[in-house]
């Protein structure tokens, strides 16, 4: 068997692997052997291309190799658990910018050796456009992305008058230089163009983009990673890279739908509408005045002592307020007194697909306590005590309504059918959708005012003193 | 005629695999979603075989320069991605 038979035999058994791998993440009990086969599959496939008889060069590529599994690595295990959304958001971009550059070597080396061969099919020069595009609108799309989730750049979405038309002019733009590139190969500048334009609009996507509905830019930039890797398979005609790039760019677009699904809102209105507007303040009034029972820890931990059943729901508010480890004390505290807690996750807390359930791991609470929307919404009627932390459009009953405002028809957490609700929120003040919560100031709900971490902080201390 | 076939093959696998990730992906539970995101993340930094394969032609400084550039981005999505992936799922456990 010749090089190339032997070296694609064994990138089908990475493609196995990868499948096999993927599918572990299905069960918290084989996630680990899982991602363990999907590496792998990744060193194989690694392995099998340094064989190839063409390959020079080993010290170069040794010498990258190991720069970037240094940096890689850095990241991957001195990072925050809070600072997790960021770095998958800058894990993406760099694989969106390896598939680009990739592209844009291949194509030189194309384009330089044409006097000597064909000129390159239309299947690669195609390909090769569509990975500079996705490439290059991903890694500035995560950059932005990053920015926006470790606060360098602001956490409100950016908007301008006529900014859609602006997008569209850039994406036009991409579009004929991409044609061009397709046309005539050799002009190598109109791919730099192309991944010019590709950048600005990435950036400008993103930056449009608030904070709360980061987890589908998230899964939507997780997907272009996937597709880029695939064009760029395209480009190499190698089997390897299509399948595992269009494994992962179908997982994307399937979290994407998922975190869609859970906002009750279209991909292009995530991407192109108006949220994110300020509040009315006089409508806050209407909502509130006179409505609101503030509470203290001490009469929080009376109510906790008498229930049966405590229900956390925690949003981003706690992960900013880094409250998950008294979050964790007062629910074992709890539960040596037979109290039974159990935590209701929704879909799209936090600012990626997941996010709450990875601090709670962390916090070696049991994965069988952390439930989805759909398991707690009917146990909610039987649960004595739901606290609210730092949650507030995910709860809000006015998405039950049909119509009406920024938020109706979303899936909410039915919190209010609990006999008692806490919420542990700064003030009164609004959240992303930017309209008031009734839940504040219904009979049942008491306000706990304060900083998350402090009032979890000040809930502990009171129930060991009770 | 021969590249059309090519073409017609190479397709195939793409959207078989697609069709494989949609029927995976949609079975992962959402206390998952995030390990699956950083996971499925270090898989798609598979471009780095085109990198070690545009290093290692050797041919024009250009590309070289590209590939390299693109094998350390290219590593720490893999090594990044699959490390940090472990380190989450690590911390799921169950207690009794």
């Amino acid at each position: 068997m010749d090089s190339a038979t032997i070296s694609n035999l064994a990138y089908l058994v990475a493609a196995v692997l990868f499948i096999v791998g993927l599918k572990g993440l299905t069960h918290p009990r084989s996630a680990v052997r899982g991602n363990l086969l999907g590496a792998t599959g990744m060193l194989l496939a690694i392995v099998v291309t340094l064989l190839q008889q063409e390959i020079l060069g080993f010290e170069l590529i040794a010498g990258g190799v190991l720069l970037g599994s240094l940096i890689g690595a850095i990241l991957a295990l001195r990072i925050q658990m809070t600072a997790m959304p960021q770095l998958v958001g800058l894990f993406n971009g760099f694989g969106g910018a390896a598939s680009a550059l990739v592209a844009a070597a291949v194509l030189h080396q194309a384009v330089v050796a044409l006097s000597s061969t064909a000129a390159p099919s239309l299947q690669f020069r195609v390909a090769t456009a569509a990975s500079g595009l996705i490439g290059a609108v991903t890694f500035f799309g995560s950059i932005v992305a990053f920015g926006k989730l470790q606060g360098l750049v602001g956490d409100r979405p950016l908007r301008y008058p006529g900014e859609q038309v602006v997008k569209l002019l850039l994406l036009l733009a991409a579009l004929l230089c991409a044609a061009l590139i397709v046309r005539n190969p050799q002009q190598i500048s109109f791919y730099w163009y192309l991944v010019a334009a590709g950048s600005l609009l990435g950036v400008l996507l993103v930056i449009a983009i608030g904070g709360a509905d980061m987890p589908i830019v998230i899964a939507l930039l997780n997907s272009y990673s996937g597709l880029a890797a695939a064009a760029t398979g395209f480009v190499l005609s190698n089997n390897i890279l299509i399948i595992a790039g269009s494994l992962v760019g179908a997982s994307g677009i399937i979290l994407t739908r998922i975190m869609c699904k859970a906002m009750n809102r279209s991909l292009a209105n995530v991407l192109f509408g108006g949220f994110g507007a300020l509040v009315e303040d006089d409508q806050q009034d209407d909502v509130y005045a006179g409505k609101v029972t503030a509470t203290s820890a001490e009469e929080v931990v009376m109510i906790l002592k008498s229930a049966r059943r405590v229900v956390f729901v925690p949003g981003y508010g706690m992960a900013v307020a880094r409250a998950q480890t008294p979050v964790r004390l007062l629910s074992e505290l709890m539960e040596q007194d037979g109290i039974e807690v159990e935590f209701g996750i929704h879909p799209v807390a936090g600012r990626m697909p997941g996010h709450m359930n990875v601090l709670l791991a962390e916090e070696n609470i049991s994965y069988d306590k952390l439930r989805e929307m759909d398991q707690i919404n009917p146990a909610f009627a039987q649960t004595d005590v739901t606290i609210v932390l730092g949650a507030n459009d995910v709860v809000n009953p006015v998405a039950r309504e049909t119509s009406g405002n920024p938020i109706a028809g979303m899936p909410i957490l039915d919190v209010d059918k609990s006999r008692t609700v806490v919420v542990i929120k700064r003030s009164l003040g609004a959240g992303f959708a930017g309209i008031a919560n009734p839940l504040f100031a219904a009979d049942n709900t008491l306000m706990l005012f304060g900083d998350g971490k402090k009032m979890m902080d000040e809930l502990v201390a009171a129930y060991k003193e009770a | 005629m021969g590249e059309t076939i090519a073409f017609v093959n190479i397709l195939t696998v793409f959207v078989l695999a697609v069709v494989v990730g949609i029927e995976i992906i949609t079975k992962v539970p959402p206390i998952l979603h995030t390990p699956l995101m950083s996971g499925s993340n270090a898989i798609s930094g598979i471009t780095i075989i085109g990198a070690i394969v545009a290093v290692g032609s050797g041919q024009q400084t250009l590309t070289v320069v590209l590939g390299l550039i693109a094998l350390v981005s290219a590593t720490i999505n893999v090594v990044g991605g699959f490390l940090v992936t472990h380190r989450m799922l690590s911390k799921f456990k169950k207690k009794d």
